[in-house]
């Protein structure tokens, strides 16, 4: 039990990762982004290029199953998912918006990026599993009888990290702070100076940044497919809302609640229902909590 | 030469129009107010100054610039300030965040610049780290009076300052406008609270229907038969 409790947070780790980013756009863009997991999937696909093809020059950091080539990784897998999230918005969302378009239709064109960047994935790499390393992944032994391998703290420590470095960047920082101030209220921004079309870009890159992490860190815990974050934006959403739409800090929450309740659950049933325990909690929140536990915004 | 000049401006949103053909003046130093009838479009036309809304038609020229249609957040780096009548603070930032917001444009001196705010509205001191949202509506008032004062602003444009607030507030808050005037601020107001507003300004327009129906000194104004039957209630 206490195992599943820590897989569950580690779980919890890349789902509150994913859904910091999905809250944050939805903060200052009014819609449900139906692409943010196929962002993750391509994070984790650019990262698969960039490890595959300088893989065996790195050798490995310690006990972890990768090499620096990993780190350089990182950062090419959140360029280009930044990149593709900020040419979405020019090519797509920027036109809508300036036709006063209504979020449904707002949603349904991410839909629609969606399915063109998982149609470019098919073609690059096909529908085959894919793994960073065929090297064989030992688990440490821990106290209380838990099994880990050393690649799963560094996932869990690695998401910690990045949500330190956003919440620094949202408290501390001049544009955090725009960027909140324009999630709160977009008119009083402008008035004060913000340029809102700026920010807009500014949370397509983090969370389009964020998404490529969440999607690195999930081929790093388990394996690449093309369908993987596509299939992860139920627990996404079921962190998003549980944790008040918009408020990026009850996503946090949120997705280590979902990821714990997802692991847990099967002491009682079979895998194969994780996603039907996510959908659970999802319409509980949606029938009892529809604010979340939090409210939305920051719960002021 | 008038600080601002909105010269025969057409607004409206869609097919339907607001204001026709609406002109004003304001020149350096003065308090003006605008007063009219609900829905006689008196936010709209502060919307218009401030690029919230674009005009079809007429200009917009601060001191002597056409300003017509540029969009607020470089509205703002001319030297023009504006408060909202309705969500004119952000409510889930802190006092000094929105303080912070209100100096987004400025280069450094942001922290000097709050002091001075908080010396104005020593209330706010106190609640600094609180978010606005759980401050009182005279107190959000003072933080989004606060947020307008921290570029040192040639002209504020003020919506309904004392909309929904408690008489003492309403007092206070028209006392601070005098007082933001005497500092060397210039002021265009709108209110609902005509006599009020009156009483504080150098001259007013009266809009009814989106049009000017009159102008003049304030005081003129508040002698003048047919305006004080029709707007200031007798």
């Amino acid at each position: 039990m206490a195992e599943l409790v820590v897989f569950g947070l580690i779980l919890g780790s890349i789902i509150a990762l994913g859904a910091i980013g999905l809250s944050l756009t939805y903060g200052i863009l009014r819609f449900a982004n139906f692409s943010h997991g196929d962002l993750m999937t391509l994070g984790a696909y650019t990262a698969f290029l960039v490890v595959s093809n300088l893989g065996a020059s790195g050798g490995r950091i310690g006990p972890l199953s990768f090499g620096w080539p990993m780190v350089l990784a990182f950062f090419a897998a959140m360029a280009v998912a930044g990149a593709v999230a900020m040419a979405a918005d020019r090519l797509v969302y920027q036109r809508l918006r300036r036709r006063r378009i209504s979020p449904i239709m707002l949603a349904i064109a991410s839909l629609g990026v969606a399915i063109m960047v998982r149609s470019v994935i098919y073609m690059a790499w096909g529908g085959d599993f894919r793994f960073y390393t065929d090297a064989l992944r030992p688990a440490m032994l821990l106290p209380l009888g838990i099994r880990l391998r050393p690649d799963e703290v560094f996932v869990f420590g690695m998401a910690a990290g990045l949500v330190l470095l956003v919440y620094l960047f949202l408290e501390r920082t001049r544009m955090g702070k725009a960027l909140r101030a324009t999630a709160d209220n977009p008119d009083l921004a402008r008035i004060s100076g913000i340029d809102t079309e700026r920010m807009i870009l500014w949370v397509w890159a983090i969370g389009g940044g964020l998404a490529a992490m969440a999607g690195v860190l999930l081929g790093i815990e388990s394996q690449l497919r093309p369908e993987m974050g596509w299939s992860f934006l139920l627990p996404l959403f079921a962190a998003v809302l549980l944790g008040g739409i918009g408020n990026p800090y009850g996503a946090l929450v949120g997705g280590l609640t979902i990821g714990v309740a997802q692991q847990v659950s099967t002491y009682f049933l079979l895998p194969t229902y994780k996603p039907a325990v996510a959908f659970a909690i999802l319409i509980l929140v949606l029938l009892f909590r529809p604010r979340g536990i939090f409210g939305s915004r920051y719960g002021y | 030469m008038s600080l601002l000049a909105v010269d025969g401006v057409v607004v409206g949103y869609g097919a339907m129009d607001v204001l026709h053909n609406v002109s004003i003046e304001v020149n350096p130093g003065e308090i003006v107010s605008i007063i009219g009838p609900n829905g006689s479009g008196k936010s709209t036309l502060m919307k218009a100054i401030f690029g919230l809304l674009k005009p079809k038609q007429g200009a917009v020229l601060f001191n002597g610039d056409d300003i017509t249609g540029l969009p607020p957040h470089k509205v703002v780096r001319r030297g023009l300030c504006y408060v909202p009548q309705a969500e004119n603070v952000f409510l889930s930032l802190t006092v000094q965040e929105n303080l912070e917001m209100g100096g987004f444009i400025l280069n450094g001196g942001v922290r000097e610049r709050a002091e001075l705010v908080y010396g104005l509205f020593p209330d706010l001191k106190g609640a600094q780290h609180k978010r606005v949202g759980r401050l009182s509506g005279g107190q959000r008032q003072m933080v989004a009076l606060g947020r307008s004062l921290m570029l040192e602003p040639r002209l504020l444009l003020l919506d309904e300052p004392s909309a929904g607030l408690s008489p003492i507030y309403v007092d206070s808050i028209f006392q601070r406008v005098l007082e933001i005037n005497q500092s060397g601020v210039t002021i265009l107001i709108v209110e609902q609270n005509a006599r009020k507003a009156l009483s504080i300004s150098h001259r007013a327009y009266v809009l009814a229907a989106g049009e000017n129906r009159h102008q003049g000194p304030a005081a003129d104004l508040l002698a003048n038969e047919e305006v004080r039957r029709a707007y200031l209630g007798g």
